[in-house]
């Protein structure tokens, strides 16, 4: 089992959601977060002049997959949420150790 | 004799011009960071109560009361002893006195409320209460005697401010600066940290309740519901959307067209139209708009660059907007739009210029440095800055412990 992590633009948080469905993954928590990588920051105007925010939004995706589907996972993310422009996010991939589904108490990949 | 459509009148414009606080709240309210939102809001709507009651008590009466040497009323109307439903003989003639009374009170609460934008986000709440009380004694109800009081010396000079340029704007946005200056600024200010308006849409509805009251605190200064009110009713309109509009075109050529932008120009607008409302034609609305929309603007630029965290502009916008206002009654005020005002400029009377220009230096002056001093007496008394750990948590869990939105971020 392995955590994907997304930190991806918001405005691409459906179609990634719409592609992940269609490969089966459907288990998701979406939040919102900010933060920034190598893009710089955005200026906003004030009444007069402007400022800069350094953290931009983004939305960060968490699900969990089995080791087989992570390569498709990657690649859907990927495909979906690209642009090639700067700060188009990052996808890490973590391990997981165990699973429980709170409902039944089944463990490890029966919990996915 | 109390005339019935004049008091119908003043008491909505009194009505109105109490829903330019809340609404005021809002404006400031919205340009703070979150954590400050409640804090900033409270600092206006809390005058509601506590100007609301000593105006009662004292305040009409050093006012508007019998002259004192052309510089204070006397304490004879004390607690409202004779104020009561039968007109003043030389106030709003026409109007029962409670009602001008009440309509005067409205102004004296919006006043103390307009300097607490350049002190937000780090003022202690309980020195903010003792200053406001020192401030409205000590400076609002002097000024407002020297130039609407019967006997006041600039009334006597023939220095024209049809509802509070001088008395409202000047004096608050002078005072607003001082006691920026002696608050210093915000920590992260000199950092550069962002400052970010929290909620802009916030600012634009508290907008709309100024402009929508504005027009009880221009037009109600008629005092009577006829031609005048209809005259300054119009000018207060053109000014406000005159002045929207140029500060829109300023931020597009510098950058984008924003939307606090135009709200700030439409104030800004607004402000440099109170002094001259009854006393010009409605069309000079038009350019003491756009004049005040470009001094405004670049004013605010010079105090950015100079370092000065005076917060919310009110420097800026209403000093600078009610110093402009104020010379313009100079420069175009007409005695076809109002007998009882005089000739500016165009109409041939260069001496109006120079009445309104003592006006402007006599009371900026007085504001700035009597607002100075009692800062300065509450700074060494009580301490006027809450504590670093308090400003960085936010004033609204450190003095009120509330906060504005549930959730987790500060």
């Amino acid at each position: 089992m392995k955590k994907i992590e997304a930190i991806i633009r918001p405005e691409k948080l459906e179609p990634v959601r719409v592609a992940l469905a269609e490969i089966g993954v459907f288990g998701m928590t979406v939040s919102d977060v900010c933060g920034r990588g190598r893009q710089k920051g955005i200026a906003l105007q004030w009444r007069v002049g402007e400022y800069r925010v350094e953290l931009l939004p983004k939305v960060k995706i968490e699900a969990v997959v089995l080791d087989e589907d992570v390569g498709k996972t990657l690649n859907a993310i990927v495909r979906k949420a690209k642009t090639g422009e700067r700060g188009d996010g990052k996808i890490f991939v973590l391990p997981v150790d165990n699973a429980i589904r709170i409902r039944t108490g089944d463990e490890g990949e029966n919990a996915i | 004799m109390v005339n019935s459509g004049d008091t119908a009148w003043i008491l909505i414009s009194a009505a109105l011009v109490m829903l330019m606080t809340p609404g005021l709240a809002l404006f400031y309210g919205g340009m703070v960071r979150r954590k400050n939102v409640l804090s900033t809001i409270m600092m206006s709507f809390v005058l509601l109560g506590l100007i609301g009651i000593l105006w009662l008590l004292y305040g009409y009466s050093l006012g508007f009361g019998p002259n004192l040497g052309g510089i204070i009323g006397k304490l004879d109307w004390i607690g409202l002893r004779g104020v009561g439903q039968e007109p003043s003989s030389t106030y709003a003639t026409t109007v029962p006195q409670l009602a001008f009374m009440i309509f005067q009170a409205m102004f004296a609460v919006i006043t103390v409320a307009l300097w607490t934008g350049g002190v937000v986000e780090r003022t202690k709440f309980s020195a903010f209460l003792v200053l406001a009380i020192l401030w409205f004694t000590v400076v609002y109800c002097p000024v407002a005697h020297w130039v609407w009081g019967s006997g006041g010396w600039l009334a006597k000079l023939g220095c024209l401010d049809f509802a509070g340029g001088i008395v409202v704007h000047i004096s608050a946005g002078m005072s607003a600066l001082a006691l920026a200056l002696l608050l210093r600024p915000r920590k992260g200010f000199k950092e550069k940290e962002p400052m970010e308006p929290h909620n802009i849409p916030m600012v634009i509805m508290g907008t709309g309740l100024l402009w929508f009251g504005w027009f009880g605190f221009n037009a109600g200064s008629a005092l009577t519901s006829g031609g005048l009110a209809s005259s300054a009713f119009v000018a207060t309109n053109a000014s406000a959307a005159a002045a929207a509009l140029t500060w829109m075109v300023l931020g597009w050529i510098y950058r984008r067209p924003s939307v606090l932008g135009v709200a700030t120009g439409a104030v800004a607008g607004l402000a440099a139209v109170t002094p001259g409302a009854g006393f010009i034609p409605p069309l000079a609305g038009i350019p003491i708009g756009i004049v005040a929309a470009l001094i405004c603007y670049y004013c605010m630029v010079l105090r950015a660059k100079g370092g000065i965290d005076e917060s919310l502009d009110v420097w800026a916008v209403h000093g600078m907007g009610g110093i402009w206002g104020t010379l313009a009654v100079g420069i175009f005020a007409s005695v076809a739009v109002n007998s009882a005002g005089a000739n500016g400029l165009i109409h041939g009377n260069a001496m109006l210029l120079a009445k309104q220009l003592a006006g402007v230096a006599a009371v900026a002056a007085f504001a700035f440095v009597a607002t100075w001093i009692l800062g300065k007496l509450v700074d060494i008394t009580i301490g006027l800055r809450v504590k670093e750990e308090e400003e960085e948590v936010g004033l609204d869990i450190s003095q009120h412990g509330e906060r504005a939105y549930g959730g987790t971020l500060l």
